[in-house]
């Protein structure tokens, strides 16, 4: 048998980015930089109002040479009108009702992208407008019932212990808490885009900007009824998803694919930034209300947690968005009753969707804003009341998972506070504050990140993953998972060249095409590495396996692999994933192990607070992290920093603002990401504590970054104010500096 | 074909060092001018001048190319991402690797994540290293604040701004890195 040790020959080493230089030349094609032979160009006709019943599309404005175009219409869809998703509710175009602003109700296309723009905006659109639901508690209060029986997309309870009791409990202090969190833009610098082409013989192929070409593909087939084999979904260089090319490629590929049928010409669809921002999903916006028990000392016996999100108007993938964000409400802590309700609602926004941290970082920030609260309330300092309350190895999480590993939270925080300076500057930000107009403060947050889809979900994915031998001698992995920016290129190279005992160069990393790579699932939940990355080590050791078996000696893997293709024909090996043992879900219960494995970590935020412009600033930013093996430095430290970043975003300035339903600072111009000039030093640190479930120990990393920013912002800001008036209170995100204006007026300090 | 920009124009420039003659409407954006003769390194992230992404060098200064109309680059010198390392003194058509040290930099130092923003933010870079051989993280970070990226938190790319100062500065020639032929 091959493999039990691995040489970490590649593993761990900042090897060169693969795609790195076609990116740095210019040379990487993204969607917009391909053109195909006769390629015309596509639109989307929408809707301008929430909610309300299509009278009619009227294609009549005579300035127009309608002639010219193809027009299509839900009439023109050959199968299913649904983006095939979790539930079968959302149509691909809207067909006589609309139910949020900007849904698709008709695509044209035409060759000159400039006559193209005019004929879209002299499409004459007649709703009978109907009042929508814009807010969580409109959807609540049941005002009108616009999905299912009560707006209700999917509803958790999870229970440990006996939360009655313990708010009964005698002597204990019973804190309570709101939290809100704003919709949030991925904003991506490329935006969404697709290629489709359209033949009676080969059937349907999209190239495209996208995250999940399978899901794409999944998509795809019922809405033209096309067998599996006719679809072919390509993903080409992608500027950016975050989730924001997870859902969202379905829809745009279906009607690229829609208009290539009916024109018989390729298609290009690109969206320009202000569409991209206006009609495509947004992190779901949510509000979290705690009720904890706390003992004297510290010990919280008891958390009562609500968790709402707004889904938007049809469910796409609100149900595992919440399943995420209920399963981290109650964090990194050992609480012997918790009861977390939680409900994903609809309104009438656009569906909200997939985004870095996927619902964990709404219920995080709401969790360790409260937790300073709880602390203040029973006299400890921030740090000392996470102390108290840790989780630790065979601890129970709220779902009743016990933990197998040590999850050395305490460690983890004592290195953030040291790095930060923590102490001396707590205290001297005490005795300066009082006399600054620009005030410092700091503040924490200790969280984790499940690896990997939730409970059951990656035993239903099953993924697949495979590796070829090259005539060369070389080997190419078969994937569907894709580069999107975090490095999956280079690090399946280096796993798999650790596998195998190659150099990292003999390892190519195939394109993501459906036609030629297994499902190996969709680039989403932190699962890269982890779970798709101990597929393609598993791959790896069968490849070399099956060269020893034939007798070839594997001293020299590349000279073996190309003498047996040589002498015997292809080479290609897959693996499968497979439920480690132990890793039991009640999808019923919502009970057992969540996660094989999570990444924990404590972030620590440094922000100054100017009382004459209100406007708050990170100056320094501390992220200290388990996240098992760290696969390359680098690579690792930028997935980091760049979450970072866009959780200051999230927490200061990323403001998402509503009128009816719909975006109204759809532009760069307002919506305001932080620039070089803004972002403060991101100093990153990592603990190596290796699981068994990812290849040589590696974990899940994407998404952890974003699940703790914020809070310890909000904390910072706090910590900066609290000589003024009795301390003031932010428990809203995004943290504008009008936002802190009101406060201080709300404290009778402005 | 009924465009909606029926009046043309001829454009005489130098374009990465040979002259050329663009075509088109004199309003239409000098990306999409560019882009159209095949320069696709020039990537378009908002066209309305906030990303920077469509950073170009017109006579030496970085400017938005979708903010650029096609009738102001007549005389005029423009550089692209494809240009930059024949600006460094490489001859790409020998050597296809050949890059300028802020492009290797920038692939050594992990500049480029997703790579949509590389292009505008090497040509801003490099654009601040020929005025300012050894610029400060702070100048580093006010020049590129025209320049959005969404992935790197820009720790990075002002890591690889900073390494490639040095490398120019000492005069180095480093080896190109090795690509994967995916
Ligand atoms: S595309 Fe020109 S600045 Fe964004
Ligand atoms: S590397 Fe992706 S936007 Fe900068």
């Amino acid at each position: 048998m091959v493999g039990e040790t691995i040489q970490s020959n590649w593993v761990g080493r900042s090897v060169p980015r693969r795609e790195g230089v076609s990116k740095v030349t210019g040379r990487a094609c993204y969607v917009d930089d391909l053109s195909l032979p006769g390629m015309i160009h596509g639109a989307t006709v929408r809707s301008p109002v929430a909610r309300g019943s299509v009278r009619a599309l009227r294609f009549d404005d005579p300035s127009i040479p309608w002639k010219e175009f193809t027009i299509v219409t839900a009439r023109d869809i050959p199968g299913k009108n649904v983006v095939t998703l979790i539930e079968h509710d959302q149509p691909l175009l809207a067909d006589g009702v609309v139910n949020h602003p900007e849904e698709p109700l008709a695509l044209i296309a035409h060759e000159d992208k400039y006559l193209l723009e005019r004929a879209r905006a002299a499409v004459k659109v007649e709703i009978d407008e109907l009042p929508g639901l814009f807010s969580i508690e409109e959807a609540e209060a049941k005002r009108h019932v616009i999905w299912g029986e009560d707006n209700v997309f999917k509803s958790f309870q999870i229970e440990r212990g006996d939360v009655g009791k313990a708010f009964a409990a005698p002597g204990v202090r019973i804190v309570e808490g709101e939290y809100r969190t704003g919709a949030q833009e991925q904003l991506y610098i490329e935006p969404n885009g697709m290629i489709a082409q359209w033949s009676e013989a080969d059937g349907l192929t999209v190239w495209g900007s996208l995250q999940c070409p399978y899901y794409v593909h999944k998509a795809l087939t019922p809405m033209f009824n096309l067998p599996d084999e006719k679809v072919r979904v390509v993903q080409l260089e992608t500027g950016g998803g975050f989730g924001g090319k997870e859902e969202y490629p379905s829809m745009l590929a279906g009607h690229a694919a829609l208009l290539a049928r009916k024109s018989g010409r390729p298609v290009k669809m690109i969206y320009d930034r202000a569409e991209d921002m206006v009609a495509t999903t947004k992190r779901h916006p949510s509000r979290t209300r705690h009720r904890t028990a706390v003992t004297a000392d510290g010990k919280i016996l008891g958390m009562d947690i609500e968790f709402l999100l707004d889904g938007g108007a049809y469910a796409t993938l609100s149900a595992v968005v919440l399943s995420r964000g209920t399963i981290h409400a109650s964090g990194p802590y050992d609480v012997p009753n918790v009861r977390i309700r939680s409900a994903a609602l609809a309104t009438n926004h656009p569906p909200h969707g997939a985004f870095r941290g996927f619902g964990a970082p709404q219920s995080i920030f709401a969790l360790e804003k409260h937790l300073d609260r709880v602390a203040a309330a029973v006299g400890l300092e921030p740090e000392e009341l996470r102390r108290r309350n840790f989780l630790k190895h065979g601890g129970v999480t709220a779902t009743g998972q016990v933990l197998k590993e040590e999850p050395g939270l305490n460690a983890l925080m004592e290195r953030a506070m040291k790095e930060s300076g923590w102490a001396e500057k707590r205290e001297r930000f005490a005795r300066e504050n009082p006399e600054a107009r620009v005030k410092r403060g700091l503040g924490l947050a200790t969280f984790m990140h499940g690896a990997g889809f939730t409970g059951s979900g990656e035993r239903n994915l099953a993924s697949v993953v495979g590796i070829e031998g090259l005539a060369d001698g070389r080997v190419r992995v078969l994937a569907a998972s894709t580069e999107i920016g975090q490095g999956t290129n280079t690090i399946f190279s280096q796993v798999a060249a650790d596998a195998l005992g190659v150099d990292f160069m003999d390892v190519e990393v195939a394109r993501p095409d459906t036609k030629f790579v297994p499902n190996s699932g969709p680039t989403v939940a932190s699962r890269t590495v982890m779970i798709v990355g101990k597929l393609v080590e598993t791959a790896a050791l069968s490849l070399k396996q099956v060269l020893l078996d034939a007798g070839y000696e594997v001293g020299d893997v590349r000279e073996a692999v190309r003498r047996y293709i040589a002498e015997r024909g292809p080479l290609k090996v897959y693996s499968q994933y497979k439920q480690p043992p132990g890793v039991f879900w009640d999808d019923k219960l919502y009970r057992g192990e969540a996660y094989a494995t999570y990444a924990w970590a404590c972030y620590l935020a440094e922000v100054s607070v100017d009382t004459a412009t209100y406007e708050a600033r990170v100056e320094d930013f501390v992220a200290v992290q388990d996240v098992g093996k760290v696969v390359h430095p680098v690579l690792a430290a930028g997935q980091i920093e760049g979450g970072v970043a866009q959780g200051i975003g999230y927490a200061l300035c990323e403001e998402v603002v509503w009128k009816q339903g719909r975006m109204m600072n759809g532009r760069m111009t307002n919506y305001i990401m932080p620039t070089a000039a803004d972002a403060p030093p991101i100093r990153v640190f990592f603990a190596e504590h290796p699981t068994p479930h990812g290849p040589q120990g590696a974990k899940g990393i994407g998404e952890l970054p974003l699940d703790g920013v914020a809070p310890a912002v909000l904390n910072a800001v706090e910590d900066a104010l609290r000589d003024l008036g009795g301390g003031l209170k932010f428990s809203s995100i995004p943290l504008l500096p009008e936002r802190v204006y009101e406060t201080f007026v709300k404290g009778g300090l402005a | 074909m009924s465009g909606a920009f029926p009046v043309k124009c001829t454009v005489k420039c130098t374009v990465n060092g040979a002259a050329q003659e663009l075509q088109g409407h004199p309003m239409e954006r000098l990306l999409d001018s560019l882009r159209d003769t095949g320069l696709t390194g020039t990537k378009e992230g908002c066209g309305e001048g906030e990303c920077g992404a469509c950073t170009i060098l017109m006579d030496g200064e970085p400017v938005n190319s979708c903010l650029v109309p096609l009738a102001q680059a007549e005389g005029a010198e423009l550089c692209t991402v494809e240009g930059l390392p024949a600006r460094a003194g490489r001859k790409v058509s020998e050597d296809r690797a050949a890059l300028h040290p802020v492009q290797a930099c920038f692939v050594s130092e992990g500049g480029a994540q997703c790579g949509i923003c590389t292009p505008g933010m090497l040509v801003a870079a490099t654009a601040l290293l020929e005025r300012n051989a050894e610029p400060t993280d702070a100048e580093v970070r006010e020049a590129l604040a025209g320049n959005l990226c969404r992935c790197t938190g820009y720790m990075k790319i002002v890591n690889s701004v900073m390494a490639a100062a040095r490398e120019m500065r000492a005069g180095g020639n480093r080896a190109a890195p090795p690509e994967a032929g995916r």
